[in-house]
């Protein structure tokens, strides 16, 4: 049983998911026991998982017993199973903090909706695990279609954001697509492990077709991670999706992506090639440099809660792609354990704004008028995910960006080191500025006589199955800033194979 | 010889009393008298636990203890030094008084939201006596930061329009220098070093990098700490008067704005060491900055009507002299800039606490309509008037004797200069502080705004700066504990 620990993490959600639909016509009350149990289940096989990949190193699992190159074959190493546990964990906060929103926002649609969650997750945890390039591409498509159902049910914009998300994560995974289908050309097969040996076995390193391959997978991952300049389609989905489904995907899909950029790079390609051969690493920190100041501004331009944070996730996938082009150890650490870290601050953001959407039922900045008096637990869990965002230590995102900096001095690019900086800058002024409602209300008292606001209202916190997903979230961020050596020594391990220090980008 | 260092969690625990005291504060929300009952407790304990140690650290040696390793080579860890002892001890002893005084202030002005006000005020006492016993700049930055933050409901404690446009301006200046600049020099020193970021005696600097790279990481970390309010980023001291005022005495006179002079007088003395900074003749250009805050600031200061305006911009020059005291590298020089942290101290927590209970007392804010009202507050005005004299440097008040070491300090190294500076300033200081105490008690009688009648502020107001008003006296009669602590400390440091 122990060793089934992989697939039970996709297996449980995907089971569920098919007792939720038949269950869910006749007991609509038993999806919510079921979804989270499910998760829990699947959450636990990854922790197992972890444990096992930290005492065995990398595990090899081949799907239904069939031996790669032509079966399935789930390769975890230390990558992939930290970033199964932060998807699985996810998953779970969000299915618990659905309990009330779901009937609220789609009630004629529990069980429809509980299924495509649960479904989603399951994908995504597959594109986590898989070892198959194809296999990922299947999955890339499946969730993909899942989460445009799983959006489409918001409001009424929602429909149209999905439609142009369907549009472009089409593109995104046909250039994706090709791009493996030119490997498998070249190389004839597709297992990643194999492909990269077939590569440098035949010296294929070389070739034009190999190099066409890495720029259509590269450009189609980069659309589907929502990297500027191609991030048009991420903004609207988020901001008008369920609360739920943002809450869920808002962190997830783009860090999900940002991983298969790296397996990409480093598994399938290899880092002699992205990094050294190529030598395009400093026009796409640029790039990157370029993504988060864009994310960051566009970010102070908006009114609306969740458009505004869902333009962070643009300049946070600037930090990460700059930090694995960076070349380094202390970038490609910087970046994996950014991508850890940026979930669940990202999570502990999207969870508060659906907190004050569920209890003013606005959108716009200024519903957080005077919670800090009314909701002060709440504005809790928003200060320290809104403090990690920003870079205040003993956060997660201050490590995160303790080593994205490291990375970007070591590698002399300054640019890239004083963009993180603005950026810190610019959350600052976003978050200050929800604070400032908060406390002040929206048009504070003139002069000193009248500074008693009539702050003496009763508390009125969110149901707990709302506000402890958040408060478990807020100390998360705290842990994985506090704790963060052990999740950088598994990160580390994982760098260190590729033997990075030597090829420093200059 | 010196002693080995002593392992102990004393300053650990006396950086935490103050972080725990806020959930008895919260908890007693509802009783005023117990939740301030708990203030006090948490105020002596702390005095005490970081009074026990004080023999320790006369004897020469010091304190340390490691938290936890949060980055590989970089730990949250504790140690307890010369320096850092004269800081802990002002700090810590000012918080007792001060939490008498804001009784006496918010109950007398009957303000809202006392137990936030209380527990903010406890959290950013954690953080400054964290600074203070900081043992390497990472542990530094981070109460650095929580210091920020943890002041900022306590500066936009109206929670009015003026309280929000002071607080933005507050946390702009803070937050963007610590993060524009410290973070990155400390991520630079890091790398450069392989990985020591522990403040060492001699500092650690030496050989790992240029005279460039010196200058520049000079640059950034003395401006980087803006609490120090070096000019140009001083303006966020002016603002953050719209705080009440035990904020203001104890934080923009105290706490804050020396933690930011602690910080540097740190990374001068830990980081670069004394005998680097002075092998590339780096003290001088930061003696010139400084020397232009003391001129300019004393001259703003002669223009503000509002009175805690013009002791925030006192304030702002009198912290230029610490730095420039440390920069002048001499030993007196540096002596004499140990010392008026605690000098300052106590003698600018006098006129911060005579300006609020004025304010309490009668609700005026503006000097020009002060005229007169020794007559109706003696004891506020009398002790205004030694608060002033020690920050003017005159006898009779401990701001003399440090003024004194910092004047011979720029003697000894024949920087004649500078010596003009600071008497200039002096006579600056006296020029905007004498008035406000002579038109109070000597004026016409038609001139006069008050009755005759006496009419002090709230009780816990006057006890609070009675008392800081007699400490600064008896430090001028027996200036001997800070003293001897910044003489270890210069010794400490010069060492070679």
């Amino acid at each position: 049983m122990i060793d089934q620990a992989p697939a039970i993490v996709l297996l449980a959600p995907f089971l569920t998911a098919v007792l939720v639909v038949l269950v869910g016509m006749k007991y609509e009350r038993a999806c919510f026991p079921l979804v989270v149990l499910g998760l829990c289940c699947s959450a636990a096989a990854a922790v197992q998982t972890l444990l096992q990949v930290i005492e065995a190193g990398t595990l090899r699992y081949s799907m239904g017993g069939w031996p790669p190159p032509f079966g399935i074959e789930f390769r975890i190493d230390g990558l992939n199973a930290l970033v199964a546990l932060t998807v699985s964990t996810v998953a779970l906060i969000s299915a618990v903090y659905s309990k009330n929103r779901v009937p609220e926002e789609n009630g004629d649609k529990i069980s429809i909706y509980y299924t495509l969650l649960l479904l989603v997750v399951t994908w995504l945890l597959g594109m986590v695990m898989t070892g198959d390039a194809f296999n990922l591409y299947v999955l890339l498509e499946v969730s993909a279609l899942t989460s445009y159902a799983l959006i489409a049910m918001g409001t009424r914009r929602a429909t149209v954001a999905a439609f142009k998300y369907a549009i472009m994560g089409t593109i995104g995974a046909s250039f994706y697509l090709l791009g493996v289908g030119y490997l498998y050309i070249k190389t004839g097969s597709l297992n990643m492990f194999d492909i990269h040996e077939v590569l440098v076995a035949e010296n294929l390193h070389q070739s034009t077709t190999v190099l066409v391959a890495f720029i259509l997978i590269t450009v189609g991952v980069w659309i589907k991670m929502a990297f500027f300049p191609l991030h048009a389609w991420l903004p609207n989905s988020y901001a008008f999706a369920p609360t739920t489904t943002s809450c869920l995907l808002g962190p997830l899909v783009t860090k999900v992506m940002v991983y298969v950029m790296i397996r990409m790079m480093l598994t399938v390609f290899d880092p002699l090639y992205t990094y050294l051969q190529l030598n395009w690493g400093n026009i796409v920190v640029w790039m990157a440099v370029i993504a988060i100041l864009a994310g960051s501004l566009a970010a102070l331009a908006q009114t609306d809660l969740r458009r505004m944070l869902a333009f962070l996730i643009v300049a946070e996938v600037g930090y990460m792609v700059g930090g694995v082009w960076l070349a380094n150890t202390a970038g490609l650490v910087g970046a994996i354990y950014h991508l850890i870290a940026d979930v669940f601050m990202t999570l502990c953001v999207f969870l508060f704004a659906g907190i004050v959407f569920a209890k003013t039922g606005k959108r716009d900045i200024t519903a957080t008028h005077g919670l800090f008096a009314k909701m002060p637990l709440t504005m809790a869990g928003l200060v320290v995910g809104a403090l990690s965002l920003i870079g205040i230590p003993p956060t997660a995102g201050f490590f995160s960006k303790w080593y994205l900096i490291q990375g970007g001095m070591a590698a002399g690019h300054w640019g890239y080191v004083t963009a993180l900086l603005i950026s810190s800058l610019a959350m600052a002024v976003l978050f200050f500025r929800v604070f400032e409602y908060a406390f002040f209300g929206v048009k504070p008292a003139e002069g000193h006589g009248d500074h008693h606001p009539s702050g003496k209202g009763k508390f009125s916190e969110a149901s707990a199955s709302m506000l402890l997903p958040l408060l478990g979230t807020a100390s998360l961020v705290l842990l994985i800033g506090i704790f963060n050596q052990s999740i950088v020594s598994i990160i580390t391990d994982f760098v260190g194979q590729f033997n990075l220090t030597g090829s420093i980008m200059r | 010889m010196t002693p080995p260092a002593i392992i102990s969690i004393t300053p650990v625990l006396a950086s935490l009393v103050s972080l725990l005291a806020v959930i008895p504060i919260i908890l007693l929300g509802g009783r005023a008298n117990l939740r301030e009952g708990a203030s006090f407790v948490a105020g002596i304990v702390k005095f005490g636990l970081i009074a026990s140690m004080l023999p320790t650290i006369m004897a020469g040696s010091t304190i340390e203890y490691t938290l936890w390793e949060i980055v590989p080579n970089l730990a949250i860890a504790f140690r307890v030094d010369a320096l850092g002892m004269i800081f802990g001890l002002v700090a810590s002893s000012l918080w007792i008084i001060t939490t008498l005084y804001s009784i006496g202030y918010m109950r007398g002005l009957k303000e809202h939201a006392q137990t936030r006000f209380f527990s903010y005020f406890s959290v950013s006492l954690a953080a400054t006596i964290g600074v203070a016993f900081s043992a390497n700049l990472f542990t530094l930055f981070l109460f650095y930061e929580m210091l920020s933050l943890a002041t900022y409901p306590l500066v936009t404690h109206h929670q009015d329009k003026e309280a929000r446009s002071g607080g933005r301006t507050y946390l702009t200046y803070l937050l963007t220098a610590s993060i524009l600049f410290v973070l990155p020099s400390l991520i630079y020193i890091f790398i450069k070093t392989g990985g020591g970021l522990d403040f060492v005696a001699g500092g650690f600097l030496e050989g790992h990098v240029g005279g460039t790279e010196a200058l520049v990481l000079l640059i950034l970390l003395t401006f980087g700490f803006a609490k120090a309010g070096i000019m140009p980023l001083h303006s966020w001291l002016p603002a953050a008067m719209v705080a009440p005022t035990p904020v203001s005495a104890l934080l923009h006179a105290v706490a804050v704005v020396k933690v930011g002079v602690f910080c540097i007088l740190r990374v001068y003395s830990g980081v670069f060491g004394i005998e680097f900074l002075s092998d590339l003749n780096l003290g001088t250009i930061v003696t010139w900055i400084a020397a232009f805050t003391v001129v300019v600031s004393s001259l703003i200061a002669l223009t503000q009507d509002n009175l805690k305006r013009r002791l925030a911009f006192s304030t702002i020059g009198q912290l230029s002299y610490i730095v420039l005291g440390m920069a002048l590298l001499t030993p007196k020089g540096v002596t004499g800039s140990m010392m008026h942290i605690a000098m300052h101290a106590w003698g600018k927590i006098t006129l911060f606490f005579c300006a609020g209970a004025i304010f309490q007392a009668t609700g005026k804010k503006y000097i020009s309509e002060m005229v007169g009202i020794g007559k109706r507050m003696p004891v506020t005005m009398a002790a205004f008037f030694i608060g002033s004299l020690s920050v003017i440097g005159i006898p009779l008040a401990g701001g003399f004797w440090s003024k004194l070491y910092l004047l011979w300090g720029t003697v000894e190294d024949g920087r004649f200069t500078m010596l003009v500076v600071l008497l200039t300033s002096s006579l600056l200081n006296a020029a905007y502080f004498f008035p406000i105490a002579f038109r109070a008690f000597f004026c016409k009688p038609e001139d006069s705004r008050f009755e005759a009648k006496v009419e002090e502020a709230h009780p816990c107001a006057v006890v609070a700066l009675s008392l800081t008003a007699v400490v600064t006296m008896l430090l001028f009669i027996y200036p001997e504990p800070f003293f001897a602590l910044a003489d270890t400390a210069t010794q400490h440091l010069m060492n070679r």
